[in-house]
């Protein structure tokens, strides 16, 4: 971890540099116009860190944007950006919920059953080549039509995306014990079931957690963009499409963080999961 | 009624059939059985659709989305120049180009490597979906801000695997080439790149996907009046389902037939990989 630090803040730092620069480029245009006529270069320059509507945001102002969105407001309200997390985060948990139980439920089902290993698989592959988001709005709109909104559609669309990764993760966890350890299983005399509870089952764990990772980022990105097609009032999508409508960069770039701040935190979560197992397998996994 | 009991039928023999397939001999069923899988759940679609009278509102028949291919040949093509040629295409190559030439920067650079690597998986963690507005606005309407999106996507993809496939090269190997005295950009081309190979491959074809919901997800928030998102987006609006439907099956060809190519691709020039050879 410190062998790792100096050189990720020294990038870090960069970044932030870059970023100055480019917002000071950016806005220069636009700061000049704005400007009167016996303003200095450097006044302009100055001009270009706190427009209201900047092309690009100077990092401290997006921090004011985030804090005062955060912390400003009280947390049901729609000014709130925490309300917005919480409602794209909750329809991204329930998706991932419903894609975790299914997934792992499919995965078994491909396992132990040729017929559906030999009918399912080729299509759960394919549809990994597949821009399966392009359905978001479809789905929206269908389910607008017979009467659903809201966290349902969303909590479809993210676990429909986070589903995929999981089962063929669980697939590939499942069937990595070996011919010699299934065989050991054998000479046991293992029933099906014991042979699933004692080594297909543990063997697993190593590859659902990353699995886990992408499911839980698609499941974010699928409740984002969920919350696109309808002009959505509340959530994380809601924002940066309101942000784009009215030209409230700042506000896209808040919500962009806050976004990255939930998938963070999903993925510390799922790490944390992992940790646990692993340490209470005895540092195997 | 009858249509409840066609679909009873269907669902029986189905399963029959599928069952003898599976259990047949390994060359026929790895083939026939996903297919008839395929048949089988869109015969019972145009029944389910047809029997209970489903409206097109709802979920349109096979056969009405066949027709609706037919009938918007033009529109699809259209779109499909404006989004796969003029987006995807041009971000796809830029993104996965700066990640290979970013990822062999780092190689040099230990540095570098230690510093950028750990922000790199943190980013592929990140919904960059997410900056489509803001390249929207920097960019505007058309294909070029599109593209930008698509660049940042596969850009970090790309860093990842490629570093981590420079990085898989067995320390005898290098020795040998350092024993022949070979310089740095000899070993990078002889040995180190052909054996990256494999994992720019994979993030290639992980790649095409990504670059395809990038662009469709980028017309979402505002485009020219052609495109495949927003065709997607508009006639899902306007309640023309099976328009939709006609776009998404062209988007499904285009992102296995892309996978596909790679994976064929990927084959001719990795031909030497274990994996290949049998």
């Amino acid at each position: 971890m410190r062998h790792h630090a100096v050189p990720v803040l020294v990038v870090l730092a960069v970044v932030v540099v870059l970023w100055y620069a480019g917002a000071l480029l950016l806005n220069f245009d636009v700061a000049r116009n704005l400007a009167d006529e016996n303003a200095t270069t450097w006044d302009i320059a100055a001009a270009t860190m706190s427009q209201g509507r900047p092309v690009l945001p100077a990092p401290h102002q997006v921090a004011t944007e985030l804090f005062e969105s955060v912390f400003m407001h009280p947390v049901n309200s729609p000014k709130s950006l925490v309300y917005h997390a919480a409602v794209t985060a909750f329809a991204a948990g329930v998706g991932f919920v419903f894609a975790f139980v299914l997934g792992i439920a499919l995965a078994i089902g491909i396992v132990h059953v040729r017929t559906l290993e030999r009918s399912l698989m080729l299509w759960i592959i394919t549809s990994q080549t597949v821009p399966v988001l392009a359905i978001a709005p479809m789905v929206v709109v269908v389910l607008g039509n017979v009467g659903l909104t809201g966290l349902l559609p969303k909590a479809l669309i993210a676990g429909y995306l986070s589903f995929f990764p999981i089962s063929t993760g669980m697939v590939k966890g499942l069937r990595s014990p070996d011919p010699m350890q299934r065989d050991l299983m054998r000479t046991y005399s293992a029933s099906g079931a014991q042979v699933f509870r004692k080594l297909r089952w543990p063997a697993a764990m190593a590859f659902l957690f990353p699995s886990l990772k992408v499911a839980a980022t698609l499941a974010l990105v699928g409740a984002i963009v969920a919350e696109l097609p309808t002009g959505a009032q509340a959530g994380l999508g809601a924002r940066l499409l309101t942000g784009s409508y009215y030209g409230q960069t700042q506000q896209i770039w808040a919500a962009l963080i806050m976004a990255s701040l939930l998938a963070l935190l999903a993925v510390g979560v799922i790490d944390g999961a992992r940790l646990a197992m692993l340490r209470a397998r005895g540092g195997r996994l | 009624m009858s249509a409840g009991l066609g679909l009873l039928a269907l669902a029986l023999g189905g399963v029959l059939v599928l069952v003898l397939l599976a259990r047949g001999p390994d060359r026929v069923s790895a083939v026939a059985t996903p297919l008839a899988f395929g048949a089988l759940v869109l015969a019972a679609w145009e029944v389910f659709c047809r029997g209970y009278g489903v409206p097109r509102i709802l979920l349109p028949a096979p056969s009405a989305i066949a027709a609706a291919i037919a009938r918007s040949l033009p529109v699809l093509a259209a779109d499909f120049m404006q989004t796969v040629l003029r987006s995807v295409l041009p971000g796809w190559l830029i993104g996965c180009g700066a990640g290979l030439l970013a990822a062999i920067a780092l190689d040099r650079s230990p540095f570098l490597r230690r510093g950028v690597l750990p922000l790199g998986s943190l980013a592929s963690a990140m919904p960059i979906v997410g900056i489509a507005p803001i390249m929207v606005m920097w960019f505007g309407f058309d294909w070029q801000s599109k593209a930008a999106v698509v660049v940042v996507m596969t850009f970090f993809p790309m860093l990842i695997n490629a570093v981590a496939g420079l990085d898989s090269t067995g320390a005898m190997e290098r020795d040998l080439l350092r024993s022949y005295g070979a310089s740095y950009p000899q070993s990078l081309l002889k040995l180190r790149l052909p054996n990256a190979l494999p994992f720019i491959f994979n993030a290639l074809k992980l790649n095409s996907t990504l670059a395809l919901i990038g662009a469709i997800v980028a017309e979402f928030f505002g485009t020219p009046i052609v495109g495949m998102g927003f065709r997607i987006s508009t006639e899902a609006a306007r309640m023309n389902l099976d328009v939709v439907w006609a776009e998404i099956a062209m988007a499904a060809a285009v992102g296995s037939a892309s996978f596909a190519a790679l994976a064929l691709v990927e084959r001719a020039v990795t031909f030497w990989h274990p994996s290949f050879r049998s």
